[in-house]
């Protein structure tokens, strides 16, 4: 655990199950992550492991099981998701910027209109969050003005803004170009340093060893197995995992 | 033998002769030789001092009584376009809205609303709001009829037909925008009006801008159709001067005149905006 000894659990899921029409993407899944722990989630596509990010913050609505955040069951109806959801950052695989503000103005938007902080109180966080993922000349430059890279960046930032206490990634390498991987992936690593509590879906393995807790192997909508990073690699209990891990590493 | 640039640039002449835009100068030709014609052609120009009417009183401004300034012809004609243009983009942005929201109720008015006009001749839907359902529903509420002159109703029935297609307009509009924008507006704690408001709506109407440009056109042209209520706006006026003078030609083609005028100049003023916004979107 990296010395890591703190035991309140921040994340529990409960025997998750979503279907997508008559499709069940997610077979019962359970997960359990300590605070400042940070968990890899990878498989095969298809095999799930956005869904249960998705059900972390209820874009998705789980179709059987329970999610706690902090203790807040999200299935409850008398729990405020938003204010949930101001606790939770979430970077996506497509960046998701908001085209039509300048990379200040994403990072500040949900401070000012959901924090209720006043501007300059705003922009004094997004400066200190841009400045944090190291891009703070870009602050006046419009999403479609970055490159990939920086426009993740910006997407870190903005959800870093909100002081969440956890942070999900889903993909947040994936439609980067290569040589724009390592800017993001430092980024996070830094936060994980941090101590932040993370969830990252990925595929890039290097990240999960230096950074991970423990790795979780998805595929077919279950959990096959969830060890440290050095012991899954290594040591992979079941086939499906050795055959996923021979498949990338080849690579 | 020509060189490949000779070449190229010889088939970039020839290019741009077709992409000249032939069709606008000969309408500007016509307007022209329209123009011409009301300078120096005394029952031409007759027609056209009568049909441009003229405003009313600033006093009347000044005492509250807005259509007697107003007063008759194209400022009579750009006032229902300019008025119904933005009531209808309120009742628009409300049915679209209406149209996407998850409320069962709201959604059902909303494209009840939709689908009644669309099944509707504008002309039937004139008649009707104008004449039957306004005056009936200020009866019933006990109003005083003399507040809705006729040209207040014209309004009133313009904008509630075109505020059905500006709702489609919106719906589309709203709907053009990537469903991610939307979840990461959530995944911030945004709720969803507020990631209406604040994401999807400022860009669902940069998009939508040139088809509610288109939509002001089309309300300058339909304003025509307020003369079925005696509006004195240009097109009622032109009957009048007709029927008054019998010239019919002279009348017909200054009106021709004057709302082609204003619609190729805002058409241009379009396609220049909209060439302006391509060229900072890259």
């Amino acid at each position: 655990m990296n010395g890591r000894t703190m035991e309140n659990e921040i994340i529990v899921i409960n025997d998750l199950h979503k279907y997508f029409g008559d499709v069940e993407a997610v077979k019962g899944v359970d997960l359990r992550v300590k605070r400042g722990e940070v968990i890899a989630i990878v498989g095969p596509s298809g095999s799930g492991k956005s869904t249960v990010l998705r059900c972390i913050n209820h874009l998705e609505v789980p179709t059987a099981g329970a999610v706690y955040i902090d203790g807040v069951h999200l299935e409850d109806k008398a729990t405020k998701i938003n204010s949930v959801r101001a606790e939770v950052g979430m970077v996506f695989q497509q960046f998701n910027l908001f085209p039509h503000l300048t990379a200040l103005e994403n990072v500040t938007i949900a401070v000012r209109k959901v924090r209720k902080r006043n501007k300059e109180e705003a922009n004094r966080i997004g400066m200190e969050k841009l400045t944090r993922v190291g891009i703070p000349e870009k602050a006046d430059s419009y999403p479609r003005q970055l490159s990939g890279g920086q426009q993740q960046r910006v997407a870190i930032a903005r959800s870093l803004a909100m002081d969440p206490k956890i942070m999900l990634f889903d993909e947040p390498t994936s439609a980067l170009d290569p040589e724009m991987i390592k800017e993001v992936l430092d980024v996070m690593l830094d936060l994980a340093k941090e101590g932040m509590t993370m969830v990252v879906v990925t595929h890039e393995m290097g990240f999960c060893r230096a950074a991970a807790d423990r790795v979780m192997f998805m595929d077919d909508g279950q959990v096959v197995e969830v060890a440290p990073p050095d012991v899954l690699f290594k040591n992979p209990t079941h086939d499906r995992t050795k055959l996923f891990l021979s498949q990338i590493l080849v690579h | 033998m020509a060189t490949l640039e000779e070449q190229l640039g010889g088939k970039d002449r020839a290019d741009s002769w077709k992409q000249f835009p032939w069709w606008l100068v000969a309408i500007l030709l016509f307007l022209a030789y329209m123009a011409w014609l009301i300078i120096t052609d005394e029952n031409y120009n007759e027609a056209f001092q009568f049909i441009i009417g003229h405003i009313g009183d600033i006093e009347d401004l000044l005492d509250g009584e807005v259509l007697a300034f107003i007063g008759q012809g194209i400022s009579l004609t750009l006032y229902i376009t300019i008025v119904t243009f933005f009531i209808s983009i309120l009742l628009g942005l409300l049915a679209g809205l209406g149209r996407v929201s998850k409320n069962t109720f709201i959604r059902n008015l909303a494209i009840t609303y939709v689908e009644f006009v669309r099944g509707l001749p504008i002309l039937v839907l004139i008649f009707t709001l104008a004449i039957v359902v306004v005056p009936g529903a200020v009866d019933r509420v006990g109003g005083d009829l003399q507040a809705f002159p006729n040209a207040t109703r014209g309004i009133i029935a313009l904008s509630f037909f075109y505020g059905a297609f500006m709702g489609e307009i919106f719906r589309a509009g709203i709907e053009s925008i990537p469903k991610g924008q939307f979840e990461a507006a959530r995944s911030l704690g945004m709720t969803g009006s507020q990631s209406m408001r604040y994401i999807i709506l400022p860009q669902a109407i940069r998009n939508i801008l040139p088809a509610l440009g288109n939509d002001f056109i089309a309300i300058l042209k339909d304003s025509s159709l307020l003369s079925v209520l005696a509006i004195r706006e240009i097109t009622q006026l032109s009957r009048l001067h007709a029927g008054s003078t019998f010239r019919f030609k002279e009348s017909y083609l200054v009106l021709t005149f004057l709302y082609l005028s204003m619609t190729v100049a805002l058409s241009l003023l379009l396609q220049w905006y909209g060439r302006r916004l391509n060229t900072n979107e890259r």
